[in-house]
């Protein structure tokens, strides 16, 4: 029988929750005899080549591209887990949400105290256009299961590969679950 | 005189009170736990957050300021109300601009600690996403809107542990927002950093400048222990 599928993707976010997954350290060995990766930054595969049973998405959705990722996502993965305080709650990304989005560009790029003689808000059509604000995953798509965390360990991350992958139910102690 | 002794019936479990205390009084003192946010041992309660929310002959009452009497029967911990505090903590979660990961209250939050309890993975509710104002004026103390879940309990304390009525709540309904009692901001209060009001806030809408994240995380107040353990302790060791 074929191994189970994982694909991973990060939107708005620092990657620590990715470092998080290879800070699973040798357990990585155990999850490579249990699991294949399809699309992933881990092995920069950019599309799915087929759909896969786990989706794993880090970061808040900021952009037009991120909402067409996470519908991309949602459509190929049987299970769509958000990892990290960006991708289920509020973080560091959403801090703009509460400034309007014209205020933020004006002050990045034509207001800011490192601009010198003006700046340009950039507007090429290669460029991702900026939602209004950053959103959790599940406020665009459905979302099966949260791991909060700042990151999550990697203890959290890897109960519940095991069981998801065991077909257990996601049981977590207290200190594995922190939204800091 | 004599205190009158009561027996009545919490999570179907026997329990002995002292006529005129609370049910949160009477469960804390027989080691059981009834989750609370506004509601602080030094002060009057408020009743405003209903976190603590307990079902006395099948209906709903705030455990903080219903009295104990014989024979009632108290439901505490039962599935219908630990979904009903998810929710509320929930419901302050996306009324609130609530940062985790970056603010000086985490590991030390009540509200964190709350969600925790009520293994709210997260909020599933859509954000509001509020504006609200930061208050910096004071040289010590500051106030973070984005943080305050209207608990009032810093303006009892101001009124009655330290005696100044610094804070009041202003607005209705969603627009309701702690204030400060002066024309501006809090810099023209007398508020001072020894105040009791600076350090009781359950979350981190009310700090002392300057005393952010010296306690190591692994080391904070619900790193290691979840909220209620200090209550729940007295049962189990007797």
């Amino acid at each position: 029988m074929a191994k189970p599928l994982i694909a991973t993707q990060h939107l708005t976010s620092c990657f620590g929750c990715h470092m998080s997954i290879l800070d699973i350290d040798d357990r990585i060995l155990k999850l490579a005899k249990m699991v294949d990766f399809d699309r992933s930054p881990i092995n920069d595969i950019k599309e799915f080549t087929w759909p896969v049973d786990i989706g794993i998405i880090e970061g808040g959705v900021s952009n037009d591209e991120h909402v067409e990722i996470l519908k991309d996502f949602r459509k190929n993965c049987k299970v769509l887990i958000g990892i990290g305080s960006c991708a289920v709650a509020n973080s560091v990304p959403s801090m703009r949400n509460t400034v309007p989005l014209k205020e933020c560009l004006e002050e990045a790029y034509l207001n800011g105290p490192t601009i010198v003689d003006g700046g340009i808000i950039p507007n090429d059509e290669d460029i991702p256009i900026l939602l209004d604000k950053v959103y959790p995953l599940h406020e665009v798509v459905k979302i099966d299961y949260f791991l909060p965390g700042c990151p999550p360990s990697a203890d959290t991350i890897w109960n519940a590969l095991v069981a998801l992958l065991t077909g257990k139910e996601l049981e977590f102690p207290y200190e594995l679950i922190k939204y800091d | 005189m004599s205190q009158e002794t009561v027996t009545f019936t919490l999570d179907g479990v026997k329990v002995k009170a002292t006529k005129g205390q609370t049910i949160m009084e009477a469960a804390d003192a027989a080691g059981i736990y009834i989750p609370r946010l506004c509601w602080h041992k030094d002060l009057p309660s408020g009743g405003n957050c209903r976190i603590c929310t307990v079902m006395v002959n099948g209906r709903p009452a705030g455990s903080c300021l219903f009295p104990v009497e014989d024979g009632i029967v108290v439901e505490n911990n039962t599935k219908q109300l630990k979904d009903h505090r998810c929710q509320v903590v929930e419901m302050h979660f996306i009324e609130g601009n609530h940062y985790c990961p970056s603010c000086e209250a985490s590991g030390e939050c009540e509200l964190q600690a709350l969600g925790y309890y009520t293994q709210m993975l997260t909020p599933t509710s859509p954000y509001l996403r509020p504006k609200y104002e930061v208050d910096a004026s004071h040289p010590d103390v500051y106030i973070d809107r984005d943080r305050c879940i209207l608990c009032g309990r810093c303006i009892r304390a101001s009124e009655f542990l330290d005696g100044k009525c610094v804070f009041s709540f202003e607005g209705r309904g969603i627009h309701k927002r702690i204030s400060v009692n002066a024309e501006h901001n809090l810099g023209e209060t007398n508020m001072e950093a020894s105040d009791r009001a600076a350090t009781i806030c359950p979350t981190g809408a009310l700090m002392i400048k300057r005393t952010g994240y010296r306690i190591p995380v692994g080391k904070r107040r619900f790193d290691i222990h979840p909220i209620g353990w200090d209550i729940e302790k007295k049962k189990k060791s007797g």
